[in-house]
């Protein structure tokens, strides 16, 4: 079977050959490189999952008729006999915005052709990628042993709580994680100078991926911790 | 936008987006601090949510830059969420009344 992917013939093209040949020039529907368009499908698929997860919070909050517990006094930390709601939550916010600050420079540094700039603002980007997760490990770590709260049951109030918690930011926990593998994985590709003659769209992919990430996190902090 | 030559802006852009989400997330996180409740609180906090939101992604993930084709191909899709979204909510209420319902007997 001859594929033809010329635009001026692939639509006279009949049968299972024209429906091969049609979806073969997609290449030109979208003017980008294939990674970036690939990464950019996977991102929507996965706005949907989140979307999914969130929407099955506001479905479980909305019809449950317990207390729900309030977050602001969950996650509030207490450091010098002073009572500081949510500020954990605010630092994680703060450092992935950070992140995604140096990741954008990371991007137009790639660009621009600067190997070294690109290499040392990734790995920061990992860092604060690592120190999210570490803090985050650090909040289930006292919301299970302190303040006991199961994926079905908590002393706080409603029981959905917990499962709602656990599934939503594991969830998000396990995509920065991979990021920071990926970013990782990247960066040192650029430091070994592989992508000099392919071109840097690799950091600008790693870039939507890791902006995603961020994304994300500004629905799950107005949603979960702030609402 | 071919493999060589990308996504390419002036660094300054992305500094006064960074700043802007900086402030942005501040104000979210004063939303709670200074214990704004009711309507006004959830009006303030999905303002802050969709300016931080607009701004990654047409800035940060460079969509205000690319083709209508790849716009549409990124946010037609989310009306099935919205629907969805929508769907549930009303969902949710029923199940919380037939809930209030069967409780108060």
């Amino acid at each position: 079977m001859t594929i033809q992917t010329d635009k001026s013939t692939s639509y006279t093209e009949p049968g299972i050959e024209g429906l091969v040949a049609d979806w073969s020039s997609d290449r030109q529907t979208f003017d980008l490189p294939w990674g970036k368009l690939m990464m950019w499908i996977f991102l929507l698929s996965d706005t949907f999952i989140f979307s999914i997860f969130l929407t099955g919070y506001m479905n479980v909050r909305l019809s449950q008729t317990d207390n729900w517990p309030n977050p602001s006094e969950v996650f509030a930390l207490e450091i010098a006999g002073q009572h500081l709601p949510l500020l954990l939550i605010a630092i994680m916010t703060f450092a992935l915005i950070t992140s995604s600050g140096t990741m954008a420079m990371a991007v137009n540094f790639a660009y621009a052709g600067n190997k070294r700039k690109t290499v040392i603002l990734m790995t920061i980007t990992a860092i604060l990628g690592a120190s999210f997760v570490g803090m985050q490990a650090f909040e289930w770590t006292k919301l299970i042993v302190e303040e006991g709260v199961r994926p079905w049951s908590n002393p706080m109030g409603a029981a959905q709580f917990g499962s709602i918690f656990f599934m939503i930011t594991g969830f998000h926990g396990l995509h920065v994680t991979a990021g920071v593998i990926y970013l990782s994985i990247i960066a040192r590709k650029v430091a070994r100078g592989d992508y000099e003659k392919k071109g840097y769209a690799i950091v600008e992919i790693t870039g939507l991926y890791w902006h995603f990430v961020d994304l994300v996190w500004v629905f799950i902090f107005a949603f979960f911790y702030l609402w | 936008m071919s493999e060589t030559a990308g996504q390419q802006h002036p660094i300054g852009i992305y500094l006064k987006v960074w700043l802007l989400l900086f402030i942005l997330s501040a104000f979210s996180y004063a939303v709670d601090l200074l214990h704004v409740e009711g309507y006004l609180r959830w009006t303030l906090i999905l303002i802050f949510m969709f300016l931080k939101a607009g701004l990654i992604v047409t800035i940060f993930m460079h969509v205000t830059w690319e083709r209508l084709a790849l716009k549409y191909l990124l946010f037609a899709p989310l009306i099935a969420i919205a629907v969805l979204i929508i769907l549930m909510a009303m969902e949710g209420d029923y199940t919380f009344m037939t809930r209030e319902i069967f409780f108060d007997q």
